[in-house]
């Protein structure tokens, strides 16, 4: 356990005008798990790209020593050869290919160019049991949930004879039962030797299955914990990375909650492709104005398919039910109905669903308020530029121009521009789907006062997360979603007069109550 | 100073294919010995391109949405037809044949809009359809002959030129005074876009690189105007092709239809989600672009005087490479209508300096595949570089 399988010394790595590492060190021991911490951009990516390769030798300064040998890796095949794999935070997969031929892609199974099928499903099903993957190794990867196609790239790793498996972000798709699974499957791959280098943005998951956890800030290697002498509390793991006491991960507030504003009564929803399909299933809630209300579900609880189906019908068919906005029944058939109805929707992938990011920062604010920005279908430039640049103002979105390129923009910056294009329609109900998936913690911390802001102005906001903490950090009352349903809610004066273990407890037994079966005397 | 370079940079990037027009141009200038700026040639070249131009401006659209059009050719030979056979085979008005071949264009547009929109037919496989359809049909109005002569008064649409204001002058004075009109519109619209951008925040643009950039563009639209002047004047077609040009720019980048367009191309789930109706921008589109295609069409059959089965044959092909030629992104979301237009440009100045210096057909073809070729291949390497 003590022996030092892998060391980095002094690696620099600089891009045009930017010096992404500068004199990093990594010493990771044979047989642990290695956490690699720190905010976006601190070079965690970076540094594990230099040591798989990516960036071949030359490109950077410093040694990497892998089993006490010197290594200079031209390519990824280089270092996977001898036993280092990354799997990066998209996965890699072809979709239409079978499981099998997926962990095969490009060691085929084969003699003299033809492949060996039965080798192939025969060795592809003893890698699945590995990593525990009930699955036939015929089934398409497209058929798999993402936890699934995780369970793959990690099957794909063991094939190529892995001794360090490094993973970058392998969680942050995941939801928590399919994250429990997978770090259970890193412990287990330990008690086989493998090494693992984690890369996460969880601090608690480090916190649960790391050995060892070396903290980086802006390219430079700040500390390394041992889990089993120092204090690896979050708080801890927090100071090192921005390299101050946050004594409050949450703004302060005062909440100043009225009267009702949004109510959903018996909400049904089936699935599009599969009629007989039940998504939601007689949903009731209700949001007052100035209030945060959280909806904390795991992944297939069915939150993103209620706010979906709830903003203009977007999601399902054969939807019933009523919508409530101030006590009155309102009609909420599309996306432009729901926005004349003052509804918003963040969506919980920016990339996909919130922004055009080939296109620049001002034509993404006005992208869903036009129709109030122009005068008989002509556009008020003038208008446009200045309601984009009081929002950059009010929203603190670094960005050198209002015509920057979105692509170019920081995860953070990225969603305050979706955040900052619903603010300009004026909304009074906000459906925030996962706010700050994927962005830093600093950034999250300005998004939530922005938040808290929106609360203050009066607005009903609901905010889906499936990070615990924050659902109870941020919210003034929590629904939890399980299967289709609302499995239960958690009041302001329990949010306040329990302690925070407790609350994350109650919601992990409310989010996983699969109703009469087996959660009934589980509450 | 990193500045400066910067924004030479980024707008090299920009004018790229404006200076790579002018080089295009240049050369032929070399290798014709002048003749294709003669008054008389570049007459020519506008009559012939127009169409071309047209089919550009609607096909930029269209690929901005992240669809495609290759049945542009075959509506233009169908559109050929009916003309043809309204005006030369039943004696129908002019006016009346002119508006049925717009709204069978409109109608061809609702037909495959209505597919690709509402019925999710990926656009290449419902144009593809639509190119051997009303080729076909084609075929079958004119019975496989051609129909000719069209009356004087329709061959104008392709071939005549404004009307001068002053008698008996040895050059066309309306045409100078055309030249003069826009070089005022151009200062008066470079003056507010400069006032404005003050308020936009945006980079502004270097004063001196603005006035060298309004100098330039004004030098060549009077020496444009002084050259047409000792010929004809203003073709009918220029005109037309103006028209569209200043029409469609301002729609694509001044109203919130082109906005729609921009954001259905660029991000077509996101915009749904933000209340653009991404289908009816699709379907509109396709009307838009069928309509265009028949005024095309108008304008090729009144330029051969003829409807041709074989009328508008690749044409679509032409409109598409000049898109691309002109900046536009096959995965939707880029591209402008100048751009394109330019893109048009530059195909219709090396198949007139082709012909002049007596390059045969074959290498035409060829020539202008690989200048296709280079040209987007240039830009993905920048894009690449950029990354």
């Amino acid at each position: 356990m003590s022996e030092i399988v892998l060391e980095m010394r002094g690696i620099t790595k600089e891009f045009p005008g930017v010096k992404a590492l500068d004199n990093v060190n990594l010493k990771v021991r044979s047989g642990e798990i290695h956490a690699l911490v720190g905010e976006n951009g601190a070079g965690k990516s970076t540094l594990m790209k230099v040591l798989s390769g990516v960036y071949p030798y030359g490109q950077y300064e410093g040694e990497i020593w892998f089993e006490q040998e010197l290594c200079r890796f031209k390519d990824i095949r280089q270092s996977e050869e001898r036993g280092i794999v990354i799997i990066h935070q998209e996965l890699a997969l072809s979709p239409y290919l079978s499981i099998a031929e997926n962990i095969f892609l490009g060691h085929e199974r084969a003699r003299r160019k033809i492949i060996d099928w039965k080798q192939t499903y025969a060795e592809a099903q003893k890698l699945m049991e590995r990593v525990g993957l009930d699955e036939s190794p015929r089934t398409l990867v497209m058929n798999l949930g993402v936890g699934k196609q995780q369970l793959v790239e990690i099957a794909k790793a063991l094939s190529k004879n892995v001794k360090l498996l490094i993973l970058d972000e392998p969680t942050a798709a995941l939801n928590e039962d399919d994250s429990q699974n997978l770090l259970r499957l890193l412990v287990e791959l330990k008690k086989q030797g493998i090494t693992s280098i984690l890369i996460s943005h969880k601090l608690n998951e480090i916190k649960s299955v790391a050995d060892t956890i070396t903290i980086l800030r802006d390219g430079r290697t700040i500390e390394t914990l041992d889990a089993a002498k120092d204090d690896v509390s979050e708080d801890r793991i927090i100071k090192g990375m921005v390299g101050r006491e946050l004594t409050h991960r949450f703004p302060p507030r005062q909440a100043q909650i009225g009267d009702i504003r949004f109510e959903v009564r018996d909400w049904v929803v089936y699935h599009p492709q599969q009629p007989d399909r039940k998504v939601i299933d007689r949903v009731n809630l209700y949001v007052r104005s100035g209030e945060i209300v959280g909806i904390a579900g795991l992944m297939g609880s069915g939150r993103t398919e209620l706010a979906m189906s709830l903003f203009g019908k977007s999601y399902g068919r054969n939807i019933s039910g009523k919508i409530l906005k101030d006590g009155k029944e309102i009609q909420v058939n599309n996306v432009q109905q729901a926005i004349r109805h003052g509804l918003a929707y963040v969506s919980e992938d920016r990339k996909t669903y919130g922004l055009n990011l080939i296109d620049n920062v001002v034509r993404n604010i006005s992208m869903a308020s036009l129709h109030n920005l122009s005068k008989r279908t002509v556009l008020d430039r003038k208008r446009e530029s200045e309601e984009a640049e009081r929002l950059r103002k009010a929203m603190k979105i670094k960005t050198p121009s209002l015509n920057q390129i979105v692509a170019n923009l920081s995860g953070g910056n990225q969603q305050k521009v979706v955040l900052s294009k619903w603010v300009l329609t004026e909304p009074d109900v906000l459906i925030l789907d996962e706010p700050t998936r994927g962005i830093d913690v600093g950034a999250k911390y300005e998004i939530y006062t922005i938040i808290h802001e929106l609360a203050a102005a009066g607005k009903a906001i609901i905010v889906i997360s499936s990070e615990l903490q924050e659902v109870i950090g941020l919210s003034d009352r929590i629904y939890t979603m399980c299967e289709g349903r609302i499995s239960g809610e958690v009041s302001g004066d329990e949010l306040t007069s329990e302690g925070a273990e407790e609350l994350q407890e109650k919601l992990m037994r409310l989010m996983t109550d699969t109703g009469g079966r087996n959660g009934a005397n589980a509450s | 100073m990193q500045t400066l370079v910067n924004m030479f940079k980024n707008n090299l990037r920009q004018y790229g294919m404006v200076i790579a027009l002018i080089l295009i141009t240049a050369l032929f200038w070399f290798l014709t010995d002048g003749i294709i700026l003669k008054p008389l040639n570049l007459t020519n070249l506008i009559a012939q391109n127009g169409f071309i131009l047209v089919l550009a401006i609607g096909m930029v659209l269209v690929i901005i949405t992240g669809n495609i059009d290759l049945s542009v050719g075959s509506i233009v030979a169908f559109v050929g037809a009916i003309a043809g056979v309204l005006i030369i085979t039943h004696g129908v008005p002019i006016w009346v044949a002119v508006l049925v071949s717009l709204v069978v264009g409109a109608l061809i547009g609702i037909w495959q809009g209505f597919w690709v929109a509402y019925m999710g037919i990926p656009s290449f496989i419902v144009t593809l359809a639509g190119m051997l359809i009303f080729r076909g049909l084609t075929l079958y109005l004119l019975g496989g002959q051609s129909l000719a002569p069209f009356p004087r008064s329709f061959q104008m649409i392709g071939n005549g030129f404004l009307p001068d204001i002053v008698d008996g002058s040895s050059v066309h004075v309306l045409t100078i005074l055309l030249g003069i009109f826009f070089s005022i519109l151009l200062i008066v619209l470079e003056y507010r876009k400069r006032k404005e951008g003050s308020h936009l925040q945006q980079e502004p643009v270097h004063f001196g690189w603005s006035l060298l950039r309004l100098a330039l563009l004004i030098a060549v639209i009077n020496w444009f105007a002084w050259i047409l002047a000792m010929n004809k004047g203003v073709p009918i077609v220029l005109v037309i092709v103006l028209v569209l040009i200043i029409v469609y720019s301002f729609i694509m980048n001044n109203t919130v239809m082109g906005r729609h367009i921009y954001a259905t191309g660029g991000n077509r789930k996101a915009a749904d989600l933000s209340g653009i109706k991404t289908k009816k921008v699709v379907f509109w589109v396709f009307v838009n672009n069928g309509v265009l295609a028949a005024l095309a069409g108008l304008m090729f059959a009144s330029r051969l005087n003829s409807a041709t089965p074989k009328a508008g044959d690749m044409l679509e092909l032409d409109a598409i490479a000049s898109v691309f030629i002109g900046g536009a992104s096959m995965a939707g979301g880029v591209g402008t209508v100048v751009g394109a237009v330019v893109g048009g440009l530059v195909m219709g100045v090396m198949n007139n300096g082709m012909s002049l210096i007596g390059v045969g057909i074959d290498w035409q073809m060829a020539i202008k595949g690989l200048v296709l070729l280079a040209a987007v291949g240039f830009d993905v390497y920048n894009k690449n570089k950029a990354n």
